[in-house]
């Protein structure tokens, strides 16, 4: 199964690599021009257009591109003169950092408040219902705004931007540590919260679609405490649909992260792909967009192994 | 609270839409400034030399806030309601013909939906933006060809179950060929959660716009767009909150009504599937 996975996730990368050769080819203008930037001499663009092949029959072309992608050739910026392969390399981490925690932190977020709701009921389900739709209805760089208004602005107690402070390299130990997590606290408050919202929102569905089952009937009429009825019985049923969810939130989640790097300055790929769009840096735009779409089929892969190991029956039938 | 929530989208989107048809009448000129040093930066329910009233404040220009929230809405509310009817309309297409004409015409487009699920939609937009010059209408285009997959996905699911139904055997029975019998038979009876979808895709959709415009890729100024606004507003955060948090909190209220719209028709519709959902679709 996880093979499987795996050649399609392959055929994402692919896809995307393919949509990037073509739409380079139907957006106006020279393509070696457009990637070798205006400031280009004659023979730059010239070498380019040989680099392409832009002569040659369009498949040779895109056989030639595909190769020298693979080979992580991927050319160099025009706004900093510096490979791309090297300015991509040093911010991936920092993305998979900054998604991976919140991914970790909003789910277990929205599992308690969508359980809590879904097993409460009444006034507090209502509230919790506004909270969370309102959460969910944030849109990220506005969040961000607000948070580093009243916490970076008014009370002076975090940082805004960056992921270290310009003097880390003269801290020690615990203070490059503490250094480090306040400077992690408001990107990832941001988008944790507005993840939260969301997750809580369909766990408290998934929750409420199995609370009407006829076995949850039963475990009550036994006499089990509810505390344990809702951990035992509805809890363990309603975390498949969950985890499923799983895979399908994670390229919403590294969207969001797109802006919140954007916005807090975090040297990641999402800040790096906003500054080349910007700045109409293509061969960072596209690798950019190259390892914004690898990040996510392996974190695709990532949550279907999860949902396999959580629901045995999943495991049987795919065998 | 069913019934709570469905009133509150309704009013508020009908108020959102209300206020961008007419804005001339119930705000100033938005692009009007006069004596910036003496009408900037006023705070929210104050008066400027002039006499006039600005119930938002003004920005760093002296322009009115309010008047400036009131004609974005035409843009925001306009692009996000066209990107949705060429999501809708992209979506239906392929989700139709995917689940009607299975075969290769079919797997491919289902291939094609599923690996434009599997892309972070902000990522795609920026890709696209960055390629042509930004514009409204290039939002537009751009939202709404990142944004049908849902739909294509719930119109074959659809689309493949009714297809089994004893009417539709019948109709075909009766000699009604493949293109009648998906549009007659079919489609009308999968469009409830295509409404749906649309609805929660229209608050996605805002969202998106704003947020491209935000970055500078989407609409241009000095037309105002909800997110251009939260943008201009990003500089004077210290001393003129107001001007970025205005436009968020219309955008959010927008986005919320959507949404709960949304639920409220699918409960309607659909009493078995109760709340939830929709998590994954978030921005």
């Amino acid at each position: 199964m996880l093979l499987r996975r795996a050649l399609s996730g392959l055929a994402v990368v692919l896809g995307v690599l393919t949509l990037m050769f073509f739409l380079l080819r139907l957006a106006p203008g020279d393509p070696a021009r457009l990637l070798v930037g205006p400031a280009a001499t004659e023979e730059q663009v010239e070498a380019q257009r040989r680099a392409l092949g832009l002569d040659r029959p369009v498949a040779t072309q895109y056989a030639a591109w595909l190769g020298r992608f693979a080979q992580g050739d991927w050319g160099t910026s025009l706004a900093t003169g510096r490979p791309v392969r090297e300015m991509l390399g040093g911010a991936w981490p920092a993305t998979v950092r900054l998604v991976g925690l919140s991914l970790v932190l909003s789910y277990l977020l929205g599992i308690a408040v969508g359980a809590i709701q879904a097993m409460h009921g009444g006034r507090l389900d209502t509230l919790l219902s506004v909270v969370s739709v309102t959460l969910f209805a944030l849109p990220g760089y506005w969040l961000g705004l607000m948070l580093v208004m009243l916490f970076t602005y008014r009370a002076r107690v975090l940082p805004a931007f960056g992921a270290a402070g310009l003097d880390a390299d003269f801290l020690t130990g615990w203070e490059r540590v503490a250094d480090r997590l306040r400077h992690l606290a408001l990107p990832l408050a941001t988008l944790t919260l507005i993840g939260a919202g969301g997750t809580a929102r369909y766990v408290r569905g998934a929750m409420l679609d199995v609370v009407g089952a006829p076995f949850v009937a039963i475990a009550r009429a036994k006499g089990i405490t509810p505390m344990r009825v809702a951990l035992r019985h509805v809890f363990r049923n309603a975390l498949i649909p969950v985890l499923t969810l799983l895979g399908l939130s994670l390229p919403a989640l590294f969207s969001g992260a797109v802006f919140i790097e954007a916005i807090f300055a975090w040297p990641g790929v999402g800040r790096i792909l906003v500054s080349a769009v910007q700045a109409r840096d293509y061969p960072v735009v596209m690798a950019a967009t190259a390892v914004s779409a690898v990040l996510v089929v392996l974190g695709n892969l990532l949550a279907e192994a999860l949902t396999a190991w959580a629901d045995p029956r999943l495991r049987e039938s795919e065998r | 609270m069913r019934d709570g929530r469905a009133a509150f989208g309704a009013v508020v989107l009908a108020l959102a839409v209300a206020a961008a048809l007419f804005a001339p009448l119930v705000a100033g000129d938005p692009l009007v400034q006069r004596d910036i040093v003496a009408t900037r930066f006023l705070p929210p329910l104050s008066a400027d030399l002039h006499g006039e009233f600005h119930p938002l404040g003004t920005d760093r220009f002296g322009r009115d806030v309010w008047a400036r929230l009131v004609f974005g809405a035409r843009i925001s509310l306009g692009v996000g309601a066209l990107a949705v009817l060429v999501s809708v309309a992209v979506g239906v297409l392929v989700g139709a013909i995917a689940g009607y004409w299975r075969g290769w015409a079919g797997v491919l487009l289902l291939g094609l939906t599923d690996f434009s699920l599997a892309l972070p939609r902000v990522v795609l937009l920026l890709l696209l933006a960055s390629l042509w010059q930004p514009s409204a209408g290039l939002v537009v285009v751009v939202l709404g060809l990142t944004g049908w997959m849902t739909i294509a996905r719930l119109v074959h699911g659809e689309v493949r179950t009714l297809a089994a139904r004893p009417f539709v055997e019948g109709a075909i029975g009766l000699g009604a060929g493949g293109r009648r019998v998906l549009a007659r038979h079919i489609l009308p009876n999968a469009l409830t959660p295509v409404t749906v979808a649309a609805a929660l895709g229209l608050g996605n959709a805002i969202m998106l716009e704003a947020g491209l415009s935000f970055l500078g890729l989407g609409v241009q100024p000095p037309t105002p767009s909800w997110g251009n606004l939260i943008a201009s507003g990003r500089d004077t955060l210290v001393n003129a909150p107001w001007v970025a948090a205005a436009p968020g909190v219309a955008l959010v209220l927008v986005v919320v009504a959507a949404t709960l719209l949304g639920d409220a028709i699918r409960d309607r519709m659909d009493p078995g599937q109760r709340g939830g959902g929709g998590g994954a679709a978030g921005q």
